[in-house]
């Protein structure tokens, strides 16, 4: 038996034929819509690689079933940056060395462009670390990405609002 | 250093220019943000098909019943393997022809030798159905009782320890120096087994084509993989390649290829189609190496003034029950403390657990926060000030050989890490600071070192008549900064910029860059490419300055100076000539260099070769409840020559981060019963998240070192957890008057008063 879904993921309509009710989010982007940004480093929930957006909210794509995302909105790494610039958020994390071997960062990125939306950190260095300590990172570039996120929250509320999700191309 | 280049004939020139020190963003950053970076389970070549591994669920015993008709009537499962249908190994798993190849499971038997040991791979047409074929294999075992941890039996002396080390080494009479002493001090302290836990799981993409293998895995040692393979299957290694652009992390758990690795491969070779293999987390607590347990006891002998006089450092480990690697944790006595007496010796027993290897700073890190605990603790002894007591016993040569250091900054790292931090307003006794919300404060430090090594490497330059340049080599890069770190050395090698300079690593068709460990793969592989840059120029201006018609004409011994993509006179700079002119007066579409790396022997004779450093720590501890936060830490560090600054200090953060977590976060727990770890995920296993590590500050201390090597560099991904470790677990003492002398420290450890 196959289950059809449809999501629309980094703006785009996707149709997808099921042929197990298993299949998580997270392998649906990876082995099967070929988007492999986002990172497996559990499956299990436990360490934050698989953040993506689904309807502007952070997730594990990992602990998600695909089959109960018929609808969703999902943003992942790959539809962060448009039109060839980068986010804010990204390139904070190039200026803050936020990354080392880089297998965390997709998940980094996504966690911090939610938690900047949900606009609850006030600037404040303590509770970004807080609201990022979802995310392990065992390269431990905790401090840049802490550095990056404050950053890039301040460019992003400087060119008006919290919208963290989007850029001008201008 | 070049060996290659005769003065006399050739024309030196200038490096060390515009790129090398110069703290660069990350070139592979865009990639890396974007998730167009390609990492090994990344990949899905044409018709690949899903393996899943079944591992064992005992630690001891025998495979006796496997379900494989059931798996195999899974939907979308095409075979399963086991030890009775796999293909046939050119080599035995179980053989050793030397002490860096170690021992796989590649399903050879039904024996059992530890938990997570691999004992079936199922493949199938998707991710799901091989995971659920292999849950469907419903192992029966007879199991026997598994020997577990430091007790599990009768110990022994091994014939060497680390990679080829003497298990004891004195120097000086250790006992008649102890019965001297005015003041004795014997303290055990013991580490836990932990687990490397690389981000990233081991993934494998293979694809065979004929007698041809082709793969996507994370390494750390491109041309050992490309060897250890050949000899496994049979093949030229020129008929494998392998792809490692990007690892998401290593830590020496990529260092060689694990038994997981080969299996994908295997399965692939079966089914005769690309198959990729994941390791699940919880997988990767067996198979992959590990940092075995230690129990250490040092024996320290001094007088009144806080003067050592004899030093006993004595480490217990644990390896596997069929391989030999034991972690030389007492090693790191060798070149800290200038006791006249030293002694470092090491015992070990057998359990049934997959073999340890090397994990960052193997030694280093299990030595360093035992010996920076008894360290503190004769520091108290005396009422001395631990910083006082470390300088009072300060090596000026290399206490265990004699020898000189190459270079040394250790006082300078003293003296800044401690002004940084405001180390002087400490209390000599503990538990006298509290912050104004009550909790507990305390300061604790340590020495951080680590040996400055060099491996063999090779790189390949070229030059070409457009102006631009290519350098080669295999070098990887887990995270250190190696695209550009070594991409800057090639620059300044080159003589161009950087943007004109072409760097290619991460595959094993280049010249062999050795393996990123020890912390020596910027040392190793820069000195290759920089010397392959100063073959390429020296031929470039060979064709100058023998040609009339060049502006450099006969610049002979006065020699010429390579910059921004042009050769100058070195005694009028004013006269110059761009590469491609040279190249187009010369017919030539481009000119090539090689050059070499390798560690000098006379050098290694002569001197003692380390990098250095100091960390201070503050944690604060809830007085009711125990809970413990390392609040602030500050290294100062001497490594040589910088070549990025911003790479080097994420490098050292990392470290100390590596050394709040070994103090006070990390361990692997093991059933006693069962052989089995109870924690094998991560939300068990615990390391540092962003919340646990507040404030961090990393010092870089200038420090020419002439004799390492041509480009001054010592190297710095693993000597920040040294120092830091005993740092934080002193702090804790300084802060609580409790002296917990096994890891990490736990708030159970803390909640009894302080010892009287
Ligand atoms: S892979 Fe989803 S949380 Fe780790
Ligand atoms: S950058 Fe390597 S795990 Fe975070």
């Amino acid at each position: 038996m196959t289950f059809s879904i449809s999501l629309t993921v980094n703006g785009v309509r996707r149709d997808v034929e099921l042929d197990n009710p298993r299949v998580t989010l997270l392998d649906l982007l990876r082995e099967r819509l070929q988007l492999t940004g986002t990172k497996k480093g559990c499956d299990r929930g436990q360490c934050g690689a698989c953040t993506v957006l689904v309807d502007g909210r952070r997730i594990n794509s990992c602990l998600a079933l695909a089959l109960s995302h018929d609808g969703a909105d999902i943003r992942t790494i790959e539809g962060v940056a448009e039109g060839g610039h980068l986010h804010p958020v990204q390139e904070a994390f190039i200026a803050h060395d936020a990354l080392q071997c880089g297998f965390c960062t997709p998940g980094q990125i996504m966690s911090a462009i939610g938690l900047i939306q949900e606009g609850q950190t006030d600037g404040d260095p303590e509770r970004v670390r807080e609201g990022m300590s979802g995310n392990l990172c065992r390269c431990s570039a905790y401090a840049g990405i802490t550095e990056a996120v404050l950053d890039a929250q301040k460019k992003l509320a400087e060119a008006g609002g919290t919208d963290a999700g989007r850029r001008d191309a201008a | 250093m070049t060996s290659e280049i005769s003065l006399s004939t050739v024309p030196a020139h200038t490096r060390h220019g515009s790129n090398i020190g110069q703290p660069l963003t990350r070139r592979d950053g865009v990639l890396k943000v974007t998730g167009a970076a390609t990492y090994a389970a990344d990949n899905h070549p044409e018709g690949m098909l899903f393996a899943v591994m079944a591992t064992s669920s005992i630690a001891r015993g025998r495979v006796v019943a496997l379900d494989v008709d059931a798996a195999k009537a899974h939907p979308g499962v095409v075979d399963v393997m086991t030890p009775a249908h796999k293909p046939e190994l050119a080599m035995d798993p179980d053989a050793k022809t030397n002490p860096f190849m170690f021992r796989l499971d590649l399903l050879q038997n039904d024996l059992v030798r530890y938990a997570h040991q691999p004992i079936a791979v199922v493949v199938a047409r998707s991710l799901e159905a091989a995971t659920e074929g292999a849950a469907l294999l419903a192992p029966r075992y007879e199991e026997e009782p598994a020997r577990v941890g430091l007790d599990a039996d009768e110990s022994f002396e091994p014939a060497a320890i680390g990679i080829g080390s003497p298990a004891r080494i004195e120097r000086g009479d250790v006992e008649a120096a102890l019965a001297r002493a005015e003041h004795r001090l014997e303290a055990t302290y013991e580490t836990p087994a932990q687990y490397h836990n690389a981000m990233e799981p081991h993934a494998i993409v293979a694809a065979w084509d004929g007698d041809t293998l082709s793969i996507d895995t994370p390494s750390q040692g491109l041309a050992m993989a490309q060897g250890r393979l050949a000899g496994l299957f049979g093949i030229a290694p020129e008929n494998i390649h392998i792809r490692s652009p990007f690892l998401g992390g290593g830590f020496g758990s990529k260092g060689l290829v694990s038994g997981p690795q080969v299996l994908g491969i295997m399965a692939a070779k079966l089914v005769g189609r690309p198959v990729k293999l994941v390791l699940r987390r919880d997988q990767m607590y067996g198979p992959v190496g590990h940092r075995p347990p230690t129990r250490q006891t040092l024996r320290l002998g001094f007088d009144g003034e806080g003067k050592l006089s004899a030093l006993h450092h004595h480490a217990k480990t644990v390896s596997s029950t069929f391989d030999d690697f034991f972690e030389p944790a007492a090693d790191i006595s060798h070149t800290l403390y200038a006791a006249p007496a030293i002694l470092t010796s090491h015992e070990a027993v057998r359990a049934d657990i997959g073999t340890p290897l090397f994990m960052r700073a193997p030694g280093e890190a299990t030595g360093s926060i035992a010996l920076e605990g008894a360290i503190d603790e004769a520091a108290f002894a005396c009422g001395m000030d631990p910083l006082a007591f470390r300088l009072k016993n300060y090596a000026e040569v290399e206490p265990i050989s004699g020898k000189p250091f190459s270079s040394k900054a250790l006082r300078e790292c003293y003296r800044q890490g401690a002004e940084r931090f405001g180390w002087s307003r400490r209390t000599i006794e503990p538990r006298k600071m509290r912050d104004e919300n009550g909790y507990l404060v305390g300061w604790g430090m340590g020495t951080a070192t680590f040996p400055a090594l060099m491996f063999q490497a090779e790189a390949r330059a070229v030059l070409r008549r457009d102006g631009s340049g290519v350098m080669e080599t295999g070098a990887h890069d887990m995270g250190q900064g190696a695209w550009t770190a070594l991409a800057q050395i090639a620059a300044d090698a080159l003589g161009l910029d950087l943007d004109r300079t072409e760097f290619r690593a991460g595959t094993s068709d280049l010249p062999d860059a050795g393996i990123a460990g020890g912390s020596a793969h910027t040392a190793t592989a820069g000195m290759a490419i920089h010397n392959a840059g100063a073959d390429v120029v020296a031929k470039l201006a060979a064709l100058a300055t023998g040609d009339e018609r060049s502006p450099l004409f006969g610049a002979g011994n006065a020699g010429v100076v390579a910059r921004e993509g042009r050769l100058h006179r070195r005694d009028d700079e004013s006269r110059s000539e761009g590469y491609g002119d040279i190249l187009a007066r010369a017919g030539l579409a481009q000119i090539e260099g090689k050059g070499s790396a390798a560690p000098d022997p006379s050098v290694q004779e002569t001197y003692a070769m380390h990098a250095h450093g100091a960390v201070f720590a503050e944690v604060k501890v809830d007085p009711d409840l125990g809970q413990v936060r390392a609040t602030r830490l500050v290294g100062a560090f001497a490594a040589g020559r910088v070549i990025n600054p911003r790479m080097v200090r994420s490098q050292f953060y990392g470290g100390m981060i590596w050394g709040i977590s070994f103090a006070l976060h990390e361990h692997a727990v093991m059933d006693r019963r069962s052989g089995r770890i109870l924690n094998a995920d991560l939300a068990e296993y615990h390391i540092p998240v962003n919340a646990d590590v507040p404030s961090l500050d990393a010092l870089m201390i200038e420090e020419h070192d002439p004799h390492v090597n041509a480009l001054g560099i010592k190297g710095v991904g693993e000597i920040g957890i040294t120092g830091s470790a005993g740092a934080v677990a002193n702090a804790v003492w300084h802060a609580t008057g409790v002296r917990v002398r096994h890891f990490p420290i736990g708030l159970d450890d803390l909640l009894v008063p302080a010892a009287a």
